[in-house]
């Protein structure tokens, strides 16, 4: 534990040109909290950013060579990373600013798959930042835009100023449909405060659900039901400001079971992460296996997947298993049968 | 005899480089500065950040490039130049070719310098992440994303295409000229014999490949990234194909990080994990240990031109130079 403990923690920023990186980035960089930052920036059009240690990199994504397509990771991220660690001392902690066209998984899994990254760094979240003015628009452009939402653990609408409060909720409507999951700011000038953003051990399975709004309340499954809507608008939806929810083919398909059984739970998720892994963005989840006294916890991108025994149920606590997975064209029906059979 | 001398690095300092520029021993760390040993020690502070360092062929100046975007040469009376100032962008990779040429690269960029003049550009579409001139110096090899090329030093001639799918990450010759190796993001090294283009596939790795080193009439390619140094037969015409490498210096789990072949003998430099350095012989494998142990990674090894003594640096601020003449 020693070791993770010295590992320095990573945020990516994600989010269209204009959305507000730039002036997130000068804000975590200005305020006063006695930190110091390595700034690692893909999109060199934007200037001004005030800050001692900014390393500009071409992104560069590698496919490793095992046939697998979703197993991409960045070239130019692991080259930065790796130079920056050899002068010790000189920052705390690293912020990544994407492109906005930038797919945020080979950012995300350059922090697992590399043996060299992952033993001096440690993804902590990624953010994603949202115009509110021009989101709508530009979701048509690219998959990345979706990309970029249904990846990140925290979501700033930003530009709230910009818009009335119709069209405010029907952007935010639209980016819970993508993600139902990650914490979700307005803001304006990118104003928020930064605790909510920074350290947030999004991707640590020790802190895998703390920030997890949905894990948190015990409401019953009512995001399978925007799940389905998604699905259901599949070929008649339409993006834009009509009224009807952005059409994607991004979902979430939330499970929920009492105690399972090991023997069948592995497989499964192994299985699941093994043939649907391009489909799948993100999964996280907390397991109650029969006859164990610890909670199992689990968190994958694509089909990197980690699992580990976290601590002991409490008292109170009420025993059950969960599961969450974002994804493209998730087979909820197939997903919700396959997982129940998992029940010990 | 074996003889250590330390020298004193700032605390935790990362050695990028160590070794003899002419005499006179020299150690390139990471936060930029290079101490010169010579009747005591003289810090030079080259760069703010160092990320690679080469000696120049005839060994009496060390190439230096910085997160300063500045490219310096270091002579061996301590005197610096700065050869090339490209502001804030990274010099990545450096290299040194007969006849004092040098090569240098950013981001997708390399540039040649022959005669104190710019020689050629490069550009490529993917990131240049390994450099090194041909023996003779006519050509330049450039690894990158997908493969390796190799370009004639001066402007126009047709560039040669050595493709392997994946990420390549460090290239070199061998000393006869007639192989081309890279190092991979994959456990792995890859290799071509130039005259057919025939590839290589050295693998079988538990860690990424970083330091490799040849011995010095190409009969050997010793390669880090194993809990022995891998050393690779290029004695047949086929290069390592078919055969086996030899398992050298093995300490139970204990990493090698870094490998020197010695300048005349078929004898290498093994550094380890912990610090641990010692001499194997190519031939029996018998072993002479040089250092027990460190605080940190032995990170570069390099022999003076006699073969007399080794520099070595580490990756937690230790440094110190090696007789081993007995």
């Amino acid at each position: 534990m020693d070791e993770a403990e010295e590992k320095i923690p990573v945020t990516v920023l994600t989010g269209y040109l204009g959305a507000g990186k730039t002036t997130l980035l000068n804000r975590i960089l200005s305020e006063k909290h006695g930190k110091k930052y390595a700034v690692i920036v893909n999109e060199f059009g934007e200037i001004g950013i005030d800050n001692d240690l900014i390393v500009k990199s071409d992104e560069e994504i590698y496919e490793m060579n095992n046939g697998c397509i979703c197993c991409t990771v960045r070239g130019d991220l692991i080259r930065v990373v790796q130079k920056l660690m050899r002068r010790k001392g000189r920052f705390d902690a690293i912020i990544v600013e994407t492109t906005g066209l930038a797919d945020p998984a080979p950012v995300a899994q350059t922090f697992f798959m590399d043996e060299d990254v992952r033993s001096k760094a440690k993804l902590d979240a990624v953010i994603a930042l949202v115009d509110a003015k021009h989101f709508l628009l530009s979701l048509g452009d690219s998959p990345e835009a979706e990309d970029q939402i249904a990846f990140a653990d925290v979501i700033l609408l930003n530009k709230t100023d910009l818009v009335d409060a119709d069209e405010l909720a029907k952007v935010e409507a639209t980016i819970r449909t993508l993600n139902p999951r990650a914490e979700l700011y307005h803001t304006n000038r990118s104003d928020v405060d930064l605790t909510k953003i920074l350290d947030r051990g999004a991707f640590d399975l020790d802190r895998v659900m703390e920030s997890d709004p949905q894990f948190l309340d015990h409401r019953d499954d009512h995001h399978d039901h925007d799940h389905d809507h998604g699905h259901d608008h599949h070929h008649h939806g339409h993006a834009g400001l009509d009224g009807n929810v952005h059409d994607t083919t991004i979902g979430t398909v939330s499970l929920r079971g009492g105690d399972l059984d090991p023997k069948k739970f592995m497989p499964w998720i192994e299985k699941v992460t093994q043939t649907d892994g391009p489909d799948i963005l993100r999964l996280k989840g907390i397991i109650s296996f029969k006859d164990d006294t610890d909670r199992f916890v689990v968190q994958g991108i694509h089909m990197i997947l980690e699992g580990d025994s976290q601590r002991e149920w409490g008292k109170d606590e009420k025993r059950e298993s969960r599961l969450v997975f974002i994804g493209r064209n998730l087979d909820h029906e197939k997903l919700k049968r396959s997982f129940a059979a998992c029940a010990a | 005899m074996v003889t250590i001398a330390n020298i004193d690095l700032d605390d935790g300092a990362y050695v990028e480089w160590a070794g003899f520029v002419g005499d006179v021993p020299m150690f390139a760390t990471a936060d930029g500065d290079v101490i010169r040993v010579e009747g005591g020690q003289t810090v030079l502070s080259i760069h703010d950040g160092l990320l690679c360092a080469e000696l120049v062929q005839s060994g009496d100046a060390l190439l230096t490039g910085g997160e300063d975007g500045k490219v310096c040469r270091i002579n061996s009376d301590g005197i610096s130049t700065v050869l090339t100032d490209l502001e804030d962008s990274w010099i990545d990779q450096i290299a040194a070719g007969p006849n004092g040429a040098i090569a240098f690269a950013s981001g997708r960029n390399a540039t040649i310098i022959i005669d104190d003049k710019i020689a050629s550009e490069i550009s490529l579409e993917r990131t240049i992440e390994g450099l090194a001139f041909a023996p003779k110096g006519m050509r330049l090899a450039l690894a990158r994303y997908d493969g390796v090329e190799l370009h004639w030093v001066t402007s126009g001639g047709s560039t040669q295409v050595l493709e392997w799918k994946g990420a390549h990450t460090g290239v070199c010759f061998s000393p006869d000229g007639k192989y081309v190796v890279s190092n991979m993001q994959e456990n792995a090294l890859h290799g071509w014999r130039l005259k057919d283009a025939r590839h290589m596939r050295m693998q079988g790795y538990p860690s990424k490949v970083k330091s490799i080193s040849w011995s010095p009439k190409g009969k050997w390619l010793a390669t880090s990234g194993a809990p022995a140094a891998i050393v690779w037969p290029f004695t047949g015409k086929d290069g390592p194909m078919g055969k086996a490498p030899k398992e050298l210096g093995s300490m139970g789990k204990l990493q090698v990080t870094c490998v020197a072949c010695h300048p005349t003998e078929e004898a290498i430099v093994i550094g380890y994990s912990n610090g641990m350095i010692l001499i194997v012989k190519i031939e029996d494998g018998q072993e002479v240990p040089l250092r027990s142990e460190g605080k940190g990674a032995i990170t570069s090894l390099n022999w003076n031109k006699q073969g007399t003594q080794l520099a070595f640096g580490s990756e937690q601020g230790e440094g110190g130079i090696i007789d081993v003449t007995s």
